[in-house]
């Protein structure tokens, strides 16, 4: 591994996989950590615990803020393993000379999200560190939720299940890309950020027989796809063409020659679930505004184990694989 | 006239049904071909391209790709990455580029091992972004290194207007443009003792599209008439690619050799005069531009006119920046895969000891490279 922490380790990717894997697996190794999934599940099963540090510039962006992405983001990761969140704590670096207005519209987001989660923050920290020590603010949160349904997991899956994808990926990370980069678009994108915990509660209600799910932040779906054929000893089949891309997404990546589903996203999750429930589930997904494009991507194979791999509707196939490097846009 | 949509601009250019039709038609072609035929795509665009799209599994047996060297970052020997690498440490100094320069490992380290040292790298998309940077950091010194093939050439030399007109004295350049017909003769013809014998493997040239855009058509004409190599000049979307392969079988077919534009939409035999005459004003060819693999070939690369020597950063720092050639690994082919004579996959450390979060050499970093290509997408290919 590099003798210096880069950019790359902590991109989804393969780099990022390699530092955890290296250093904070190696030293951490437990069972329920070596799992890998989205949230640790413990207590018997009963309760799922995840935690996450958000830093993201700008702060407030087109769909949501750095106080939103806090909430959204650990909730998120609870709800994918089918707990219902309730519990949080909330840790904030905050570099001097940041101004309190905007530190209060970043809670006053973060106290919105809670509400819509029906989760509180129970008990939390504040840091002031001199300025120049870090990018204007950092936060935590590690949150607590109830599993609703036992068993979710991403070492689970077989060919008896399809993949589902919950919406149009890569907003968040394109929105962010062109904030931080000044790239100036007319156009309507805005990032996915939202809390999944309804929409996984209305799926777990109406019974369907969810195997896996995880949402697809740094590495995009991608990366998700990439961890279950991992994960579950399978390969996954991807229809290339029916992966739903904005028109907005696909012009940023046709323009900076990046690929939409390497983006990150904040509000978008892949499913895998039996396949006879395939329309059960995507009828649940269909009844919220987040998830309304809900679509099977993919089927699972024994084709070439561990991979991912793409149909094109030309007739050819590929790999996919797991992102790696810094998003950086082509010479020409 | 109704509103041109995005989707306009690609949709018609990765139909399936368009692709399977071409796929159709060289097949039917390709059965009266006496012998395979071997097609070099110049461009590491195009190798993208081919590759992302699977489109040799879409081909008969009889034609067969050898990627080229037109990987502006794969052909940057060490010593010129080392240069970059320098130069970023060097103090109230801010290194520009374009981003694929970022990860090249040189004998030092990649710019990104220099930034997480505490250089300040940043990378840009147009050479233009450098003026905003100057100017918001007046006290320091910008180095813009610029890198790229006759497409990217007109952007630097635009910047560097710029910055000449505008007296703006904070903005100095390492150029290491280089040039698509010098290297492709030097492929088929080799004027250089050192470099093995090409055994005339390549049978026609695609040509890359946005070069042509800059430069014309007309910088292939030799290629039909001296060399006798088809060129036929073509866009990067995968059904410009299948009607370029067509279009070259069909030359082997009718006994023609010619010259020929698959991408109308926008290359003319001239090209961009403009921008040709900014690239004259300011640039002139080296003798000799040292390639990756390819060793040097004369005149493919450009540098500053002597009169701009005082904003040339190679003439500014020449006692810092080392001029010995540096050896490539010894077990990396990236040699060899520039000039057509090896596939990334015959390589013994190919997505083994030598990945993209691990390279080796230059061609497994680029998003233009052909291993970079093949690790990405090619392990299914036939």
């Amino acid at each position: 591994m590099n003798k210096q922490i880069t950019l790359a380790m902590g991109n989804g990717g393969e780099e990022n996989n390699e530092l955890i894997s290296k250093i904070f697996y190696k030293a951490f190794k437990n069972d329920i950590l070596e799992k890998s999934e989205d949230a640790a599940v413990i207590h018997g099963g009963e309760l799922a615990f995840s935690t996450d540090s958000f830093t993201v510039s700008p702060l407030f962006f087109p769909g949501g803020d750095i106080g939103k992405l806090a909430i959204c983001g650990t909730c998120n990761d609870l709800a994918m393993m089918g707990a219902k969140p309730k519990y949080l704590t909330c840790s904030v670096i905050i570099e001097e000379g940041f101004s309190t207005r905007e530190l209060e519209k970043i809670v006053r987001s973060m106290k919105k999200e809670l509400e819509n989660n029906d989760a509180y923050v129970v008990s939390g920290d504040t840091k002031v560190v001199p300025r120049g020590n870090v990018d204007k603010i950092f936060i935590n949160t590690t949150g607590i939720g109830e599993i609703q349904k036992k068993g979710i997991s991403s070492n689970a899956i077989t060919k008896d299940d399809v993949i589902l994808l919950s919406r149009d990926i890569g907003c968040h990370g394109a929105t962010i890309f062109t904030q931080r980069e000044g790239i100036e678009l007319s156009s309507d994108l805005k990032s996915d950020c939202a809390s999944l915990t309804h929409q996984v509660q209305a799926l777990i209600k109406a019974g369907v027989n969810i195997t896996a799910m995880r949402d697809a932040t740094r590495g995009g779906i991608s990366a998700v796809l990439n961890e279950w054929a991992k994960q579950s000893n399978i390969s996954i089949e991807v229809e290339e063409d029916s992966i739903p891309i904005s028109k907005e997404v696909y012009g940023i990546c046709e323009i900076l020659g990046f690929e939409a589903m390497d983006l990150a996203n904040e509000g978008t999750f892949l499913l895998a679930i039996k396949k006879e429930d395939e329309q059960k589930a995507l009828k649940v997904l269909h009844t919220f505004d987040n998830s309304s494009n809900a679509i099977k991507i993919a089927q699972v194979s024994d084709s070439y184990i561990g991979k991912v791999i793409l149909l094109s509707s030309h007739g050819t196939k590929r790999f996919l694989d797991t992102p790696t490097g810094e998003l950086l846009p082509r010479i020409c | 006239m109704s509103e041109l949509k995005l989707k306009n601009l690609y949709d018609g250019f990765r139909n399936p049904e368009v692709i399977k039709g071409f796929a159709k038609l060289i097949a039917k072609e390709a059965k009266k071909l006496p012998n395979p035929i071997n097609i070099m795509e110049v461009c590491g665009g195009h190798t993208h391209s081919i590759m992302k799209y699977g489109l040799p599994q879409l081909l008969p047996d009889n034609i067969n790709f050898i990627h080229g060297p037109g990987c502006p970052v794969c052909i940057m020997p060490k010593e010129r990455i080392d240069h970059a690498y320098i130069l970023a440490q060097l103090e109230d100094t801010i290194l520009v580029t374009l981003g694929d320069m970022i990860k090249v490992p040189g004998s030092k380290g990649s710019l990104q091992d220099a930034r997480a040292k505490g250089a300040d790298v940043r990378f840009i998309y147009s050479p233009l972004d450098s003026l905003q940077i100057a100017k918001e950091n007046p006290e320091k010194k910008i180095i813009f290194f610029a890198i790229g093939f006759e497409t990217t050439t007109p952007m630097t030399t635009a910047l560097i207007d710029i910055v000449l007109k505008n007296k703006i004295k904070n903005i100095f350049f390492h150029i290491n443009h280089v040039t698509v017909p010098e290297v492709m003769v030097e492929l088929i013809d080799s004027r250089d003792e050192h470099v093995d014998s090409y055994n005339n493997r390549i049978d026609a040239f695609l040509g890359p599209s946005h070069v042509s855009v800059i430069t014309g058509s007309k910088i292939y004409e030799e290629f039909p008439t001296k060399y006798k190599r088809p060129v036929v000049v073509a866009g990067f979307e995968p059904v410009d690619v299948m009607e370029a392969i067509l279009m070259i079988v069909k030359q082997f077919n009718e006994k023609r050799c010619e010259l020929e534009i698959q991408y109308k939409r926008l290359v003319t035999h001239d090209g961009n005069l403009k921008a040709q005459a900014l690239i004259e004003n300011y640039f002139e060819k080296t003798s000799l531009f040292k390639w990756r693999g390819l060793g040097n070939v004369p005149h493919s690369g450009y540098k500053l006119r002597p009169q701009f020597s005082d904003i040339d950063a190679q003439k500014l720092y020449a006692d810092i920046l080392p001029r010995e050639e540096i050896e490539d690994h010894k077990l990396c082919i990236c040699g060899d895969i520039l000039r057509g004579m090896a596939k990334p996959n015959e390589c013994t450390i190919f997505a083994t000891a030598c990945k993209p979060q691990t390279p080796l050499g230059s061609c497994m970093v680029s998003s233009e490279g052909a291993c970079s290509a093949y690790y990405k997408y090619g392990n299914l290919l036939k």
